[in-house]
């Protein structure tokens, strides 16, 4: 909002009379930054504190001040653990296998798109590609389980009869990271291209002519001039991408877990949940917590450095 | 300007159109498969295959799925969370997304910084629990509906959407004697409704779809929204699912096929039929609020 005169007077006015002079004036607006100040305050600052209790052992009844401190233990122990290595390695494996076969989808997509001349064509996709964002995951898994079920799921009935093989997806190993990502890549793939239309929709057209003019043909047209004007968008999301990849999703994965691929599948999340919310092992899945909430912090504040360094704008 | 229509083009496009008419298929054969499955005569289906229409129509399935109150129940719960939910959503965001979008206040700059904190770092999954049960909401509806009061996105894309109405719209009105309450009610909101209509759709959806929130602090089956039901009966029945066991009932029936698929259906309709009437609303208040994924 541009600052007119008359509000740069106000702040001074306000500056000259003190807090309370201030606190009259604006009267109305704290007060309906109240119920979200308190909002924040308990449910978002409050569980902050409450990871003390991953330097304690923490006892329900003791409550968090009761509780006996041990200080950095818990970080030991989960350090030099199996589980840590396994973590970090299901974590990056399934952050890489999202960034090369994902992440150039709904860039692959809007561009087709933006080629395509019919414009009752191009709503009725982008209609249709934009629903499996509005499913929960647990629909999404659940479809899964009913097509690839191994007794009589219908395509593992399509795949067997075709092939005369038998079909494990559900059961095995191996097939769990593709399946996170096709999945992820049903889902989300056409919600993905909003952005990215919105970048090509303002690519500027004296460009494109010029290129005509110039002769250009078409895919000559895409590369030196489509491609580098979108250039930007697609080097942020990159980068804000590669500052999420310690989330994994919850509800995702922890719906595809089972016995057989939990080797493969575990991440921090549900590990936390597993170790915390089923084991009770409150204080030390606490500490796993916040370990991986500082590393993702870490993260966040590289990428948005790097990608306000490329002349970006930042994550936020 | 006049495209050159070679034959490399003409291939080309042609490649294009079945491409997209093929992924916008993809996006939706699972869906029309899962319908027409359950619209079929459940004895029928194991022979049936992937089929895209019923095999010999026949409503039993629904029948069975509504002849005893578990769907109807668990659906009821969902829309109560999502209508309370949502409201609270709304109220809380736009009360306070309203003062942050005037440059001259005086704290604004700290709650900014408060609130994008929030989006970096959290306290994690035991701590939440803790301040939840510290709170007494444990098995409480309001432990579904409060944490998640308001999300730190949508708060500042309403931020600024409400910081691009001119100015002297409010202090026209300020002069007039109006309150801030009023100026608010009155003047931004009814300027604001595309954003407004995209931000409740999705709190809205948001809360259709939770399951984390209601796994952890909805003990109580009978509080159980669609989405735990819906893993109950799908994920966990079908033998593949081994999750935490202890969530299952004793004396557990396995569902059959065309009973999960029904759940399915009847857990996703709502949306699917809300969605076209919203669409034009999203792909516009998106932009508005410029999306960054």
């Amino acid at each position: 909002m541009p600052k007119t005169a008359a509000s740069s007077i106000q702040t001074q006015a306000a500056k000259k009379n003190g807090f309370w002079a201030v606190l009259k004036k604006y009267h109305a607006f704290y007060l309906m930054l109240i119920p979200g100040i308190l909002y924040f305050a308990i449910f978002k600052y409050g569980p902050m504190w409450g990871l003390t209790i991953a330097f304690q052992n923490y006892n329900p009844f003791q409550g968090v001040l009761g509780s006996q401190f041990v200080g950095l233990s818990h970080f030991q122990r989960f350090l030099t653990s199996p589980e840590c290595g396994q973590l970090f390695r299901n974590t990056l494996l399934l952050a890489v296998f999202n960034l090369v076969f994902y992440f150039p989808l709904p860039i692959i997509i809007a561009l087709m798109l933006n080629e395509v001349g019919n414009k009752w064509f191009q709503k009725i996709v982008q209609s249709l590609i934009y629903i499996p964002h509005f499913i929960s995951w647990v629909v999404v898994v659940g479809l899964c389980y009913i097509m690839f079920n191994n007794q009589n799921g219908s395509i593992t009935q399509l795949y067997n009869q075709l092939t005369g093989g038998q079909l494990n997806i559900l059961m095995s190993a191996k097939a769990f990271r593709p399946m996170i990502v096709i999945q992820m890549m049903w889902k989300e793939a056409g919600w993905g291209t909003i952005i990215f239309l919105a970048a090509l929709a303002g690519v500027d057209v004296q460009l494109y002519d010029a290129a005509y003019i110039d002769g250009a043909t078409n895919f000559q047209r895409l590369w030196h001039v489509t491609l580098p004007s979108i250039r930007g968008t697609v080097v942020t999301m990159f980068i804000l991408r590669l500052g999420k990849f310690m989330d994994t999703g919850f509800d995702q994965i922890y719906n595809m877990l089972n016995a057989m691929n939990r080797d493969v599948g575990e991440v921090f999340d549900t590990y936390i949940y597993q170790l915390g919310m089923v084991a009770g092992q409150y204080s030390y899945s606490t500490a796993v917590g916040f370990f991986k909430s500082i590393i993702a912090l870490v993260l966040v504040i590289i990428t948005d450095r790097l990608s306000k360094n490329m002349g970006e704008d930042g994550v936020f | 300007m006049v495209k050159t229509k070679s034959l490399g083009y003409r291939a080309g496009m042609t490649l294009i159109y079945a491409l997209l008419a093929l992924i916008a298929l993809f996006c939706v054969i699972p869906f029309i498969h899962v319908i027409a499955a359950s619209l079929s005569t459940p004895e029928y289906l194991a022979s049936a295959g992937f089929i895209l229409w019923p095999v010999q129509f026949s409503l039993d399935t629904y029948q069975y799925i509504f002849s005893t109150s578990t769907v109807f129940h668990a659906l009821g719960n969902t829309v109560f969370i999502t209508v309370c939910g949502t409201i609270v959503n709304m109220v809380m965001t736009i009360l306070m997304a309203y003062p942050l979008a005037h440059n001259y206040l005086p704290g604004k700059k700290v709650i900014n910084f408060l609130v994008v904190f929030t989006m970096m770092f959290s306290g994690g999954m035991i701590p939440n629990y803790i301040i939840v049960r510290g709170l007494n909401l444990i098995n409480s509806y309001w432990s579904v509906i409060l944490p998640g009061a308001i999300n730190a996105f949508n708060l500042i894309v309403l931020r600024n959407f409400f910081a691009q109405i001119p100015p002297s719209l409010e202090e026209s009105a300020r002069m007039d004697g109006c309150s801030e309450f009023r100026i608010l009610l009155q003047i931004i909101l009814p300027l604001s409704m595309a954003s407004l209509a995209t931000i409740t759709l999705f709190y809205a959806v948001a809360h259709w779809n939770q399951f984390q929130q209601p796994l952890l602090y909805l003990n109580d089956s009978e509080k159980w929204p669609i989405q735990i039901l819906l893993r109950q009966m799908v994920i966990l029945a079908s033998g593949a699912g081994l999750g935490d066991s202890g969530a299952m009932e004793e004396s557990y029936v396995v569902p059959q096929q065309s009973v999960r698929m029904a759940v399915i259906v009847v857990s996703t309709v709502p949306i699917l039929i809300v969605y076209p009437f919203l669409q034009k609303y999203f792909t516009k208040g998106v932009m508005v609020g410029s999306v960054k994924g």
